[in-house]
């Protein structure tokens, strides 16, 4: 696992590089509900080294959403361990070790794009002159810098979830967690975005968890895709991407999603989410590591 | 925002080739003229027809009136006006943090609902002789404190309702970020809440006026509003009574006015609020 996120230029000077971002073993989680108990995790295992990025991936109900809460400390397991670099996931969540995205965007409507981008810096004191020309840096990492004084409802859907996640790295995390951040955005501006993000998780070398539902979307991020099923939720299969192990995450592009090995990717991950896999493909999409 | 539902009815009702400016300029000259035309009405019964002006006073002799006993008017909406005025102040102080502490505490919120309820069906006319006598003939107490639970009622069942508005995904988004429960009141729930809070104030201060008003019938210091009508009527002067009905019309109208526009100007940085009715 060391290949991919030594290449895709992640911080050095970080003592705790080594640690993995997320460490998760034999977790279980069980909602009380009132028609009785919902298992909606069972004994996950699961590490997730520092700047890689892995995708949690399954049908609704297999607890990929509800695994993201319990890493970013948002509900908390019923059994087993989960570290977050190496610390417990409240910790690290009263830390500030994570940065994270929704799929609503969640942005505060009463304030501006900029006002909502500088909250978490805000909340965590940063003094107002290095908060401004934080803010201005991201807005501009994010191309929204001529909309810093509109308010959220001025913005268009795609353009509110990227102030959402210029929010999410104003502390510039170590790890993003993200919980299918382009789930309500058509197929266009979904595509633009994912290659933002690819660009700017090279940038930054943060580590991502990123919650999705789409095939083609995991496979062109991701350095892993972690396949889930549901009730109760477990991990299937983890699926390596060889696009990672070859390329700089940086690189990367549009063209990758025309590529031959994208699309047996995409082939890899559907056969592991459908249970029965073919042995052609399905051994390919291991071999490669 | 009722302004606004009938800002969006004329909207959809206007006539196709109507301009903004022509819709503006009737939603104001309309209900004027109609005053107009009912006050003609009203004078032609009575200086026309002959219907007695011990019974209906002429517009006319009510201006009359007006204008003759202007000080006494200005004097008394002032008593009147300041009396409903604390009482709105300390009944929305009240009624904020009392919400307050019911959305944070469960318990609290169980406590006060029953009292809440109790309070929101209290008749004025049933509390005003007691709490004259109470605090005195010559306190002004007793109905300052009625114009405060007048106002607090409306104001609780706001802010509760508005500090029970907050997002789940804003929740979420504050645990993650760690932030202590005064940053979240300050960054979220205040925020959120705050056009509850101002519909509840607009709602009590109508019912701050009214209610400071009707308590001055019962007794207590003379010199309001409502202890002029009420001895004017008693001793005949009927168009004087009238006068003084017209005076508390205006201070009525004056603290709604006065709450919209404090509305309107705290929430034009909250578009979405005015932009979506």
């Amino acid at each position: 696992m060391s290949e991919p996120q030594d290449a895709s230029g992640s911080r050095q000077d970080r003592p705790t590089q080594t640690t993995p971002a997320v460490e998760v073993h034999g977790v279980d989680k069980v909602f009380e509900t009132r028609s009785g108990h919902v298992q909606a995790l069972e004994s996950i295992d699961l590490t997730v080294a520092a700047g890689e990025f892995v995708s949690l991936i399954g049908p609704s109900g297999c607890g990929k959403s509800t695994l993201m809460r319990l890493v970013a400390d948002l509900d908390e397991p019923t059994a087993g361990d989960l570290a977050v670099f190496g610390k417990s996931a409240r910790q690290a969540r009263l830390d500030q070790e994570y940065g994270i995205a929704f799929q609503q965007a969640g942005l505060l409507p009463w304030r501006t794009v900029a006002g909502n981008v500088a909250l978490p810096l805000e909340l965590h004191g940063v003094a107002s002159a290095a908060r401004a020309s934080r803010v201005a840096e991201l807005l501009d990492m994010v191309g929204l810098a001529d909309f810093a004084d509109r308010h959220p409802d001025q913005l268009s859907g795609g353009m509110q979830q990227r102030v959402a996640i210029a929010r999410a790295l104003a502390e510039q995390p170590r790890l993003l967690l993200m919980d299918e951040p382009f789930g309500a955005l058509d197929e266009m501006t979904r595509e633009k975005m994912q290659t933002e993000l690819v660009r700017i998780s090279a940038e930054t070398g943060a580590a991502v968890v990123f919650v999705t539902h789409s095939i083609p979307e995991a496979v062109f991020l991701s350095d892993r895709v972690v396949v889930m099923s549901p009730r109760p939720g477990r991990i299937r299969e983890i699926v390596p991407m060889r696009l990672g192990a070859e390329a700089e995450r940086a690189e990367r592009t549009e063209e990758l999603r025309e590529e031959r090995a994208f699309f047996d990717m995409v082939t890899a991950v559907r056969e592991a989410l459908h249970g029965g896999s073919p042995v052609g493909a399905g051994a390919r999409g291991v071999e490669t590591r | 925002m009722s302004a606004g539902a009938v800002t969006a009815a004329t909207a959809a009702g206007r006539p196709k080739g109507m301009s903004p400016r022509t819709e503006t300029t009737l939603r104001i000259v309309a209900p004027v003229a109609v005053g107009i035309i009912v006050l003609g009405i009203w004078q032609f019964l009575v200086s026309v027809v002959g219907v007695s002006d011990y019974l209906l006073p002429s517009p006319a002799s009510i201006i009359e009136e007006f204008i003759a006993s202007w000080d006494s008017i200005v004097q008394a909406t002032l008593i009147t006006g300041t009396n409903a005025l604390i009482g709105l102040v300390l009944g929305s102080i009240l009624g904020i943090l009392l919400a307050a502490l019911a959305a944070r505490w469960r318990a609290v919120d169980r406590m006060s609902a029953p009292v809440v309820a109790m309070l929101a069906v209290v008749p004025i006319v049933a509390l005003a002789p007691v709490l004259n006598s109470m605090f005195g003939a010559d306190s002004q107490f007793g109905r300052q404190a009625i114009a405060t639970l007048a106002s607090f009622v409306p104001v609780f069942l706001n802010t509760l309702r508005g500090f029970r508005q907050t997002a789940p995904v804003h929740r979420d988004l504050m645990k993650a970020y760690a932030a202590s429960s005064g940053q979240v009141l300050r960054t979220l729930t205040l925020p959120t809440a705050r056009p509850f809070i101002l519909t509840g104030i607009r709602i009590a201060s109508s019912l701050a006026v009214i209610s400071a008003l009707v308590a001055e019938y019962f007794g207590g210091p003379r010199g309001g509003l409502g202890s002029l009508i009420s001895t004017s009527a008693a001793s005949s002067q009927y168009a004087r009574a009238w006068a003084y009905v017209v005076a508390s019309i205006a201070l009525g109208l004056l603290f709604y006015l006065a709450t919209l526009a404090l509305e309107r100007l705290l929430l034009r940085h909250a578009p979405q609020v005015r932009r979506r009715p």
